[in-house]
Order: structure tokens, then sequence, then C-alpha cells
């Protein structure tokens, strides 16, 4: 198969991450969509590794998951004590930093 | 030893302006002192200058190196040859004389200390000024006594007419001190140097135009100083100061430092036409205008400013007329210093006794109760007349011939002008003196009330006057004995007879028959008749010449308003253009960043919108550049 396929798939799944992103107000979802176009970008490493025949997009994508994985953590916290603060699971709802 | 003679008096002016209230009793007599001191030194340097030959007088001793920097070296360093000498002897005659005197007169003043201490820096700077021997020490003393003179006149700054006086002199002497200040740099760029000697030997491969643009820097210099038109509007107001101080700055010595500055620089002069022409025009405009003021006036002191300034256009219009004339620029100069300064003390000695009036027609009829002022003061209004055999009468007679000597249509105008002068000096000084000492009593009692009891002044007053009208009688018959005084000066300042086309007993015969002249004018109009104690409204020019020529009016209209206005038009153009351009800057800048505020609302999805849009921007634009 054709592994060019691989990065349109990538393309289609990173689309959907950002349309996710910019369109739904709950944070977990927003959160899972920002999940979603990391392993979209993922997905794209590992097609370029293939593609070029050497090892370094598969060594990123490792990178990719251990940093995704601290950034869910972190993500995680942040939204438990948005919620426990604003009893609200939206985005939308946490707006202070405007003038 | 030369620097001993500024050091002296400058020493006594740090004492008693730094010494305190310890030092009230005896201030008085430590300046004098050292005034005395001074003159001392000055004649032993004057005997010790007789003993050698004409050639190899001139003394220079170099103190200390000021500025040394490379490419410009200043020097604290002093060259006394005869012209110096002249002046040393007269500031510091003249400065003794005026300091004893100032002892009696202002007696009953609390801050004698001070105004002796004034004084003594007054004639440091003077001599400083007439000692240098380079044009940028000369300025520091011009400046020294431009600041003299600035706290001498507002010495009683309680009044406010002193205290305006004496910011109008500073602020006219800044004109010319500019004046000076320009006419040096020039020097230092043309020239390189600042030291007499190099400068003036220099002219000679000078372009006329350099030397013609210093030149009239020069005599702007000499017009703020020595208040010639058009700066001389501050002397007038100046005799707001103690009369000594008249008599010492602004008669006999600091208004003469124009004089000295041109005769000083004559090779500049002698090589730039055109500027010794605007000098010697400067002198006869001069010259005719104080002597119109002096006619009008009422107040004696003023009356005597006017004579001042005329006199000095006189020595202006002799210094213009280059070597011709430097030698009696200076002769009546110091003829002019002894019975202008003896008149002065006369004022002064009627004022004491007046309860300080200084309005002649509330005087007269004052001969008989002050004998040894009527004296000294006549013989001072003999000598400036030019009444035959005193001192007025050989040195201005010898300016008049040399001003017909000049030649051509020049000489014959500016004779004119300089006999037409010596009419109306006549007349003005007769008029002075019959309304202070002949005539009925015009007395009046002061603003307290008290009536006046004319009384002599005493003896440190009238010791003074009688040695200053000794010096006004004699000095210039001591002067003409075999051309003396000529062959002193002659190795500084050169000598040429000129070719006059009138012989020197035409030009002596004219002179005394304007004289006479005036004189009979004078009479007729002040001795035959009483004189009114209110003054007649006058004609046009009288009442013209009361308020100085309008010379303040002129003033006014034309340097103060238009300041006014420029600073106006200045403020408009601030207001509106300077202005204009930072606060639109400042007005755009806050308008657009109110409408990008608008961007940060505060909603994530909205900053993610726009990073998103950036980056597909930024991709677009790198894919576009690629294709290219």
């Amino acid at each position: 198969m054709n592994p060019v396929n691989y990065l349109y798939l990538a393309a289609l799944l990173f689309a959907i991450g950002a349309t996710g992103v910019l369109i739904r107000r709950n944070v977990i979802v927003v959160f899972m969509c920002v999940e979603l176009m990391l392993n979209a970008c993922n997905l794209a490493f590992v097609a370029f590794a293939r593609l070029h025949g050497n090892l370094d997009g598969q060594i990123i994508a490792f990178f990719t998951m251990v940093v995704a994985a601290a950034e869910v953590v972190v993500g995680l916290a942040i939204i438990v004590s948005l919620f426990r603060s604003r009893h609200s699971a939206s985005v939308d709802d946490a707006s202070l930093m405007k003038l | 030893m030369i620097a001993l003679l500024v050091a002296a008096p400058l020493l006594g002016a740090a004492v008693l302006l730094c010494g305190g209230r310890r030092l009230d009793r005896v201030g008085h007599w430590l300046g004098t002192a050292l005034a005395a001191v001074s003159f001392v030194i000055g004649l032993v340097l004057f005997t010790d200058m007789l003993g050698k030959g004409a050639e190899d007088r001139t003394l220079n001793q170099h103190l200390f190196s000021w500025i040394p920097v490379e490419g410009f070296q200043a020097d604290v360093a002093f060259q006394l040859d005869q012209l110096s000498v002249t002046f040393v002897l007269l500031i510091s005659g003249v400065g003794t004389l005026i300091h004893l005197y100032s002892i009696g007169y202002m007696e009953h003043d609390e801050r004698r200390r001070r105004f002796f201490g004034y004084l003594n820096l007054f004639l440091a700077a003077m001599l400083l000024l007439v000692l240098a021997d380079n044009y940028l020490l000369l300025y520091v003393g011009w400046e020294g006594v431009g600041l003299a003179s600035y706290l001498l006149i507002g010495f009683w700054q309680h009044k406010p007419s002193a205290a305006t006086a004496a910011k109008k002199a500073f602020l006219v002497n800044r004109v010319g001190d500019m004046g000076l200040s320009i006419a040096i740099m020039l020097m230092f760029t043309t020239f390189g140097t600042f030291a007499f000697g190099d400068v003036l030997e220099a002219t000679g491969e000078t372009g006329e135009g350099k030397l013609t643009a210093i030149g009239l820097m020069l005599l702007l210099a000499a017009c703020g100083k020595s208040a010639q038109v058009p700066l001389q509007s501050w002397l007038g107001d100046a005799m707001e100061g103690p009369t000594p101080v008249s008599a010492l700055i602004h008669a006999a010595t600091m208004v003469t430092a124009g004089v000295y500055l041109i005769v000083r620089s004559g090779e500049i002069f002698n090589a730039a036409p055109d500027a010794q022409l605007a000098v010697t025009v400067v002198g006869a405009v001069t010259l005719l205008f104080g002597a119109i003021v002096g006619c009008a006036k009422d107040d004696i002191k003023k009356a005597l400013a006017g004579s001042t300034m005329s006199q000095i256009g006189y020595m202006i219009l002799a210094a213009g007329l280059g070597p011709i004339g430097y030698v009696f620029a200076i002769m009546h100069l110091v003829t002019h210093g002894f019975f202008k300064a003896g008149l002065f003390l006369g004022a002064g000695s009627v004022m004491h006794g007046m309860n300080d009036e200084v309005d002649m027609r509330k005087y007269g009829g004052l001969r008989k109760y002050m004998p040894v002022t009527f004296v000294t003061f006549g013989l001072g209004y003999l000598a400036i007349i030019g009444f035959p055999g005193l001192s007025g009468f050989f040195s201005k007679d010898k300016i008049i011939e040399a001003a017909f000597a000049k030649g051509g249509t020049e000489g014959w105008i500016l004779g004119s002008v300089a006999l037409l002068g010596a009419a109306i000096t006549a007349y003005y000084m007769t008029r002075v003196m019959i309304m202070t000492f002949f005539g009925e009593k015009r007395w009046e009692p002061d603003a307290e009330g008290k009536q006046p009891h004319p009384h002599e002044s005493p003896k440190s007053m009238t010791i003074p006057m009688i040695l200053l009208a000794v010096g006004s009688v004699c000095a210039g018959g001591f002067f003409s004995i075999g051309d003396r005084f000529m062959h002193w000066l002659e190795p500084v300042t050169h000598h040429d007879h000129g070719d006059s086309p009138l012989s020197a007993a035409t030009v002596t015969g004219a002179t005394m028959v304007v004289l006479v002249i005036g004189v009979t004018l004078a009479w007729l109009q002040y001795g035959r008749r009483p004189v009114p104690s209110v003054a007649p409204r006058g004609s046009l020019l009288t009442r013209a010449a009361r308020r100085d020529l309008l010379q303040d009016d002129f003033n006014h209209v034309v340097l103060v308003r238009g300041g006014e206005h420029l600073t106006r038009s200045l403020v408009y153009v601030d207001h509106t253009l300077v202005d204009g351009v930072v606060n639109g800057t400042a007005a755009s800048v806050g308008g657009l960043s109110g409408r990008l505020r608008k961007l940060q609302n505060g909603f994530a999805r909205s900053y993610a919108v726009s990073m998103f849009g950036g980056v597909a921007v930024l991709i677009a634009a790198t894919l576009l550049m690629r294709a290219v």
C-alpha cells in the first residue's frame, strides 16, 4: 500500500482534531481533540520514517508520546482545578484573562 | 610685579566680601589702601618704563598656562606697554580717589563694606582687562567689569528702579559681549591664537573680509560696553547706582573699555577700512545723540550721563580715524577720566547736601553754600567745554583737527559733526552749571518734608574732588607740551598726521566760536531768565530728548514686541506642528491598539482560531515561496 495514504489519513485526523478544538466547548472533549491531533502527527512521523527509509520519524514519535503523557497529567490537573473553582467544564467560562 | 597690580584689589574684594561683619569698621580703609597699593605699583612700573628706551618699554609676564590643549593655547599672561600703563595709572589713580570719596559718601550706608568689596572687584577686573596680553584674558576682565557694574548699579537693590537698571545694563551689555566672543572665535579660526602680538602681526596676510567681520564684531562689543548707538540705552538708567559708581565706572573707566579695545586692535581696523568707517559713524552719531539727550535732562546725573556718552562718542570717532586719531582718543579718554569723574563727584557732593535731590530744577544758587564743590565742578565744567588752557581744550581740539585731517568729504562731515558736538557740549554743560550753582534758590522739601540745608561735604569727599580738578586743569596742557603724550604712545599705536584741509589755528578758532555760541545760548535761556521749577512742555525735540530720543520706545517696539511676537509664533508652531505630530502619533497608536485590544477577548477558542489561521498563512506562504 502506498505510504502516502497514511499521510492523507494523518491530515484528516489532524483536521478533525483541530475542528474539535475550535468548535467544542467541553474542556474534556477539547482535550481529547488535542490528543487526536498529537496522534495524527505521530502517524505522519511514522509514515515519513517509512517513506524515507530511516528511523528518525519513529524516534520522534516516541518522544511525542512521552511529552503527550506528561501533557495529559498537567492538562487533567488544570481541568480538575478549573472544574473545582467554576463548577463547569466549559472552556468559555475560563475567560478572566482579558482586558 | 604686574600680577600684583591685579592681585591687590582682588585680594581686597575677597577679604571684604567673605570677611563678614567683623570688617565693617575697617573695610573701607582696607579697600582704599589696596586700591592705593595698585596705584603705587603702577607708578613704580611707570617710572621704570620711563628709564628705558622707547622701543623696549614693553614688559611681559607669563603667569601660568590656563587652558593647555593641543592646538589651543590660552595663557594667563600680562603685557604692560605704554598704552596699558596709561590705563593702569588712570584706573588705579582715579579709582583710589573715588574709594576715598566713597568713605564719606557711603558713610550712612550699612552695607558700606560690601560696596568697597564690589569697587575692589571692579578695579581688579578692569586692570585685568587692560593688562591682558591676549583677547581671551581680556574677555575675562571684560565680563568681570560687567559683573561689577551690574552689582554696583543695583547696589540699592531695595529700589525697584535700581534693580531694573542693573538688569537692563547687564542685558544690553550681553549683546555687546556676544560680539566680543564671536570676534575671539573668529580670531581663533583665522589666526589660531589669541595673543595680541600674534594676531596683530598676522593681519597683513589675512583677507579683508575676515578682518572686516572681526572688526565689526569688536565694534559691537565696544558699543555695548561704551554705551554707543545702538546699544546706548543702559547708561542713563545706570545712574541709579551710587554716585561714586557713576563717576568711576560709568564715566572714567569701564565705559572707556570699548575705546581701549578698538585702539588695542588698531592693526585689524587699519586693514579693514569698512569696519573703520563703521566705527567713525558710530562715534559721530553717538556724540550728537548723547549731547542732545544731555541738553534735555533735568536729572543732574542723567545730564552728565548723556555727556559721557557724547564724549566717548568723540573717542570712538577718533579711534575710527585710524593712526591719525588713536593717540587723541586715548588722550581725550584720560583727560575725560579726570574731568568727568570730577563732575560726577561734584554732582554727588551737591546731592549729598541736598537730601539726595537730583532734579536740577530744584537746585539753584548753591555756589555760596558749597564753595569747594562749586570751584571744582566749575573747573571740570571749563575743562569739558574746552576752555582754552584746560584739559578738554587740548584733547577735544585735537580730535576735531584729526576728524578734518581724515580728508575728503568724509573728513568734512566728521569734522563738522565734531564741531557741532562741541557747541552742544558747551550748551548743556553751561545749562547744568547755571541751574545748579547760579540763579534763584528753588529748593523744595524732600518727600519726608525735610527742608534741604546745603552744606559743604566732608574732607574725604572734597580732597578727591580737588585732586581731580587739578587733573582736569593741568593734564591736557601737560600732555601737549612738545606732544609728549603722542611720542609716549607712538610705539604702540603709531601716528600719522594726515593732511588737514584746515590749519590748526583755523580749527581752534572755529572751536572757540562754537564754544562761545553754545555758552551764550545757554545763558540766554537759563541765566538771563529765571528757571521754572517745573519743566515746561518744550518742543518736540526736547520731549523726545527727555525720553532719551525714544531709544527705549524703539527698543520696546522693535526688540521687546518683536521678541514677544517671535516667541508667540514659535509657541504656536510648537503647539500645532510639533505637538500635532507627537500627539497625532500617540492618538493613532492609541486608536489602533483600542481595536487590537478587542482581539483579546478571553475565549481560548478564539485564540486557537488565530493560531491556526496564522499557521495556515505561514504554511501557505512557505509553499508559495517554494513554488516560485
